[in-house]
């Protein structure tokens, strides 16, 4: 459409950062009215935080705020909330749903902006007596899913309806706003069918041609070479590229996602297990983790090796661990040595000496309320029964406390862990520090097999680097085989010997670590879901 | 965020307001009880005597408490199981400080089942412990109201004289165990007396508890109770530890009641055990204890500031305002003590 | 396949009808065995279904906005009661006296309602429990206020209600002069053939009527959605620009005022007050009937109210009677009766946590389903 007037909307040198620590800097993004734009990045890359900052999310205020101009319609806004946003003409369709289970699509569409009739009542005791007017309701909400282009049941009861009818009624909501002028599709293909997303992808093209300007964030690249007018590609906090979307190709947009140039080259160290034998294979693993399905893997593991297990968040490699750990329900056959472990069953796994350092460190992989002592010797005494002093012939097994602080004290200094004494509550440690706790955890076990899940999410540069250097140490000094899961590539590249990439829930392809970014990045994205 | 407190503020901060205010109440229940004309060694020696039959009631939520099934309201189905081995212990007849070993005996079996029961049951219903608790219990003791009719009691000490069966609501232990624990070793000097035979047994139990905390067992308890996630992936089978909890929980209120009845002389039946898991919850709470933390301490200050409250009260207030408000007193601190724990945030992962 | 899903239909029906259906067997087999007339147990449920079904229905908006089983409906049973002895020392009799009645709870009831709201709105999660507790809480200040201020703080007049020492108010308030006036007020006796005369109190039936009307309107506000939605899901309806904290309260504040009517309802046609124990049980039977009626804790409708004090109050009346002839002792249908209340409470509240936790385990079974399923396909 009227592509050379004033933009719709105009973002100049967006910057943010949380507590130092800098996740956008520089941004520079245009839009105008019918346009759509597909903006793309591996995970972490920024787009999150970008869009939290376009749509007045509260936790960009909670942490300080943002630098930069956001222009819209030619003047500059400061929105204080998501509420801001929506009154300013702008929506947005998040990957989690935001409906009422047991309301129907018509009263979801209409979610507490339900048109109303006055009464006697009302006219007393203020304007939430108000009645709704049902046939103004199925009215608005007919005209949204027509808008929409896409027909779904207004009548249906959202947790009867397939995820996809849910993922409409969101964007349908959107669309019954009459003040909308953009909207902020995040994923919303990852949920549908092929079909669904082809509707989807009509609808789109039909919105835009109404003037409602669309950014749309997908990892399906085809979709956006399909329906967007530009790419914008983000990459460590900074928008790399902003092109025509007739202008390029999926390889190439791969390329610009995943190719930092990286001055040191990691592959130094990689080894190759070709002739060890297998220590661990996975046979047709299921694991029904909320947004971490895995579906169908197959895997094995070498001695001695350490595996990357890369991929793009929610296509499933957190599900692995966790699923062989017994911490979400999973299915299939798991062989350590040549022996069988049963699945669903935390315990079994550990006396078979695997040992797990959790992606949840606060949920899962802390005793938050309690000593670093008790954090790090738990596991060990209870599997293993160390640190126990034995009474009346083992019929007593008294904590012993002295042993407990010896080993705390070992792996404070070995991993420079930093805390007041080792009676110190985990809870009060820093991020970086609390994962060095779970690092002990795991090797206070003395496993064999060590499975390791982002093990350097949410911490600091230099915790970073010694948390990875601890792991590296502890697979060549212990000859401990470890099973990296980890969202950042460059991570995996750098301590992994071999890299698996799940996508869809499935593995995709192992490739050596020193293979080239591209590689990796095109098996990332080629069976998303 | 840090601000700079005053030491006072520190001190309500550490110490929690609510038990602040009653134990200052306390000490001025204290104070003034010589001026209103009421002999301090005797109120002193009620506080120590009611602490010596109400603590071990006190004592049986902290199992359940570390093992983060929350406050046991269920209480009373371990104090069935107590009257249960206290009346066939009289009808069985046996008497004198043997009726109070018998009764134990007895009584340990069924704390062991219902226990076991009690536990499968909070197991299936994470999450909803403490009001499913709290009807488990009201349900057991409504139960038990028509056995206690029913049962083919016999002895003439317990059933009603008139029909000849169904058991009275009150029992006499005269004669049976009445202050078996507290007459060992008592001191009496003047009006001040300790019953140091309770005391005793009470500390047996405390620290039977406690050296159970510092097992592995214990310490795998304590963190089923601060996060139970960690503890699965810990390979602890935390169904199985919440049970043993449970079971431990019921079990020590079993011997709980049965200590109450030796200092108070009689069994109560019927609709009596329905009142008591309130007076215990709040009394573990005032001693600073929260929905999933508990010590041993906070069982002892706990137990002796709601018992001070409820044995001075009476006295003090009766001689101020001549009136007795003693009751009222103990229903809004007790209960407003239960709700304050209940609003604050739990801390920790749930 | 259609066979299957018309079995499951079947199964989830009774699994959900269960208690019903259970109170309904409890009652076949006790009624014959008390011995009681068609015409008295016909009379004395219509009696309590007038007595009860305001109160009942007071239950229902805290679980349309997602609180649970309110027992904090205590508090407006105090604030009635408060309300009625003050009314009563003025002497103002009849109807007016109980028109004026329900105009004075309604303070106290916002009152104590806005308390329990804010106090349950810091435990989210566990409203049951606390708001359980919170009616122990507010029985000691009722007590503080009912034992101790009347008659030495807020003027009491007439020393028949008056404790001997003075202030206080006596363990047992008449309220004669008020007794059944609103049940009598259209008189109207029904002969039903095979049962003989039953009294009908038409003008409460009213009442009840209006009020159920009142109900389904306010469903239909825009409140009323807002509760649904909030109680569905709390940070979906937040996230829409649904004040969720202020929506809670005003439930609770609605379930505390009409318990507060209710409770006068029932008073008058009980025809005195227990001061001191009135209160007490209410809400527990109260929510018990709801449950036998098939209400569960998120989801109750007037339906249930209704078969729920039918089925509740007949097990009521002829428990004591059959457990009489059954075992000679009648102290044994009483304690059935309090324990079938708590027991129909307790599994209840069994069977709305397990279904929490259930729906949970039948994603993994869907999951390897699927992958099956995908592999005959590629066999094949």
């Amino acid at each position: 459409m009227s592509s050379m007037n004033e933009p719709l909307l105009e973002m100049k040198n967006i910057s943010k950062d949380f507590f130092g620590n800098s996740v956008l800097s520089d941004i520079n993004l245009t839009l105008r009215e019918g346009e759509v734009i597909g903006l793309v990045g591996e995970n972490g890359a920024g787009k999150s935080t970008l869009m939290r900052i376009l749509f007045g999310s509260t936790m960009i205020h909670e942490t300080g705020g943002y630098g930069g101009q956001v222009i819209l319609n030619g003047k500059e806004v400061h929105f204080s909330s998501p509420f801001d946003a929506i009154a300013a003409g702008i929506g947005m369709v998040h990957q989690e749903f935001s409906l009422i289970p047991g309301f129907t699509t018509t009263e979801n569409i209409l979610l507490n902006r339900e048109p109303v009739k006055k009464n006697l009542v009302s006219d007393i005791f203020g304007d939430r007596l108000n009645t709704l007017n049902r046939a103004e309701m199925d009215k608005r909400a007919s005209e949204a899913i027509r808008l929409m282009g896409v027909d779904i049941d207004k009548k249906m009861v959202i947790s009867n309806m397939p995820v996809g009818h849910k993922q409409f009624t969101e964007i349908a909501r959107e669309l019954s706003k009459e003040q909308l002028r953009l909207l902020i599709l995040d994923e919303p293909t990852a949920v549908l069918t092929e079909r669904e997303a082809e509707a989807l992808l009509a609808s789109i093209r039909g919105m835009a041609e109404r003037g409602i300007a669309i950014i749309f964030i997908t990892h399906r690249l085809q979709e956006i070479l399909s329906v967007c007018n530009r790419v914008v590609v983000m990459r460590d906090g900074v928008v790399v590229k902003d092109t025509p979307a007739d202008q390029t190709d999926v390889q190439q947009i791969t390329k610009w996602m995943v190719g930092r140039e990286v001055a040191g080259k990691a592959e130094t160290s990689v080894r190759s297990h070709e002739g060890a034998k297998d220590i661990l294979s996975i046979e047709k693993l299921w694991v029904d983790m909320p947004g971490e399905t895995v579906r169908n893997v197959n895997l094995t593991v070498k001695e001695g090796e350490i595996l990357g297990i890369g991929g793009l968040a929610g296509q499933g490699k957190l599900g692995i661990p966790n699923g062989i750990m017994g911490l979400y329900q999973a299915g299939g056959r798991v062989v350590f040595e040549g022996k069988e472990i049963p699945l669903n069953a935390p315990r079994k796994c550990l006396d078979a000496s695997f040992a797990f350092v959790s992606e949840d460190r606060r949920g899962v992989g802390l005793l938050l309320d309690e000593s670093l002592e008790w954090n790090i010797a738990f596991p060990a005494m209870q599997i293993q029964n160390k640190y126990l002093k034995k009474y009346l012939g083992g019929l007593v097994k008294w904590r012993d406390e002295k042993a407990i602080r010896e080993v705390t004290e070992k792996y404070i200094g070995e991993l420079a862990i930093r805390c007041t004494s080792s009676k110190q509550k985990a809870r009060e440690l820093s991020g970086g520090n609390q994962q060095k706790v779970c690092l002990a955890k795991a090797f206070a076990l003395n496993p064999r097999l060590l499975f390791v899940s982002e093990p350097t999410r949410g911490i600091d540069v230099g915790a970073k680097a010694l948390v990875l250097e601890a792991l590296r140490r502890f697979n060549r000094e212990s000859g401990v085989t470890i099973v990296m899961v980890s969202s950042e590539l460059e991570e995996l590249r750098q301590s992994c010997d071999r890299i698996a990439i799940v996508s869809g829930g499935r593995i995709a392809g192992i490739l050596p670590a020193n293979a080239s970014v591209e590689d990796l990045g095109e098996l990332m994205l080629s069976q998303v879901k | 965020m840090q601000k700079e407190k005053s030491w006072f503020g520190k001190l309500v901060e550490n110490y929690g307001l609510p038990r602040m205010i009653i134990t200052l109440f306390l000490l001025l229940l204290l104070v003034l009880c010589p001026f209103v004309g009421a002999d301090l060694p005797t109120q002193i020696s009620n506080i120590i005597a009611r602490f010596s039959w109400n603590g071990i009631l006190v004592l049986a939520m902290v199992p359940m408490v570390h093992s983060g099934c929350g406050l046991n309201f269920g209480l009373p189905l371990g104090i069935i199981s107590g009257l249960l081995g206290a009346t066939l212990s009289i009808e069985f007849g046996f008497t004198g400080p043997l009726s109070f070993l018998a009764a134990i005996a007895i009584a340990t079996p069924f704390a062991l089942i219902f226990g076991t029961g009690y536990g499968w049951l909070l197991n299936r219903i994470k999450g909803g412990e403490m009001m499913i608790a709290t009807y488990v219990g009201f349900s057991s003791v409504s139960l038990m109201c028509m056995m206690w009719l029913i049962l083919p009691y016999h002895s003439p000490n317990m059933v009603w004289g008139l029909s000849g069966k169904g058991l009275r609501t009150t029992i006499t232990l005269e004669g049976y165990y009445n202050q078996v624990l507290a007459n060992f070793l008592k001191i009496k000097i003047g009006n001040f007396v300790i019953p140091t035979g309770s005391l005793l047994f009470f500390a047996l139990l405390a620290l039977c508890i406690w050296a159970f905390l510092h097992t592995k067992t214990g310490t795998a308890m304590t963190a089923v109770g601060s996060n139970p996630v960690f503890a699965r992936a810990a390979g602890i089978n935390v169904d199985r530890i919440r049970l043993l909890s449970v079971i431990m929980s019921t079990w020590l209120a079993a011997i709980g009641i049965l200590v109450y009845e030796q200092g108070f002389g009689f069994i109560q039946l019927y609709m009596a055990p329905f009142y008591m898991a309130l007076p215990a919850v709040s009394a573990i709470l005032i001693g600073g204890a929260t929905v999933n933390k508990a010590t041993i301490l906070n069982v002892i200050i706990g137990t002796i500031l709601f018992q001070g409250i409820v044995t001075m009260t009476p006295t003090v207030m009766n001689n101020i305002i001549h009136t007795d408000m003693s009751e009222v007193i103990r229903i809004i601190a007790s209960n407003g003590m239960i709700l304050y724990a209940l609003t604050r945030k739990t801390e920790g992962s749930k | 396949m259609n066979n299957t899903s018309k079995n499951t239909k079947i199964l989830s029906f009774l699994r959900s009808s269960s208690v019903p259906i259970l109170f309904i067997i409890i009652c076949a087999v006790c009624i014959p065995l008390s011995g009681l007339s068609a015409n008295m147990l016909f009379n004395e449920i219509t009696t309590r279904m007038g007595r009860n079904a305001f109160l009942i229905l007071s239950l229902l908006i805290p679980i349309m906005a997602g609180m649970g089983l309110n027992f904090g409906m205590t508090l407006g049973a105090m604030a009635g009661e408060i309300a009625l002895i003050l009314v009563s020392d003025w002497q103002i009799v009849g109807i007016p006296g109980m028109v004026l009645a329900m105009i004075l709870s309604v303070p106290f009831s916002i009152l104590l309602g806005l308390f329990c709201g804010k106090i349950l709105n810091m435990a989210k999660g566990r409203e049951m429990i606390t708001s359980y507790i919170i009616s122990y809480f507010i029985n000691g200040v009722y007590l503080l206020v009912v034992l101790y201020m009347m008659g030495s703080v807020i003027p009491i007049k007439h020393s028949t209600i008056k404790l001997p020492r003075g202030y206080g108010i006596r363990n047992t308030v008449s309220l004669l002069n008020m007794r059944q006036k609103l049940d009598n007020l259209i008189p109207l006796k029904l002969n039903i053939p095979g049962v003989g005369i039953v009294k009908i109190p038409v003008m409460t039936f009213i009442i009840i009527a209006i009020l159920c009307l009142v109900i389904v309107w306010f469903r239909r506000t825009k409140l009323g959605q807002d509760m649904r939605a909030v109680g569905q899901d709390m940070e979906v309806a937040r996230d829409a620009g649904i004040n969720v904290e202020r929506t809670r309260i005003i439930s609770i504040v609605i379930s505390t005022v009409l318990a507060g009517f209710g409770m006068i309802i029932y008073l008058q046609n009980m025809g005195n007050i227990a001061t001191y124990s009135s209160h007490s049980q209410i809400g527990m039977f109260c929510i018990a009937a709801l449950l036998v009626g098939g209400a569960s804790v998120d989801k109750a409708s007037i339906g249930n109210v209704f078969l729920g004090v039918i089925l509740f109050h007949t097990m009521f009346i002829v428990a004591p009677k059959a457990g009489a002839a059954i075992t000679g002792d009648s102290m044994i249908g009483e304690y059935f009766r309090v324990f079938v209340s708590y027991a129909v409470i307790t599994i209840a509240l069994v069977m709305y946590e397990t279904q929490k936790r259930k729906a949970k385990s039948q994603e993994g079974a869907m999951l390897a389903a699927a992958q099956d399923e995908g592999e005959e396909e590629k066999d094949s």
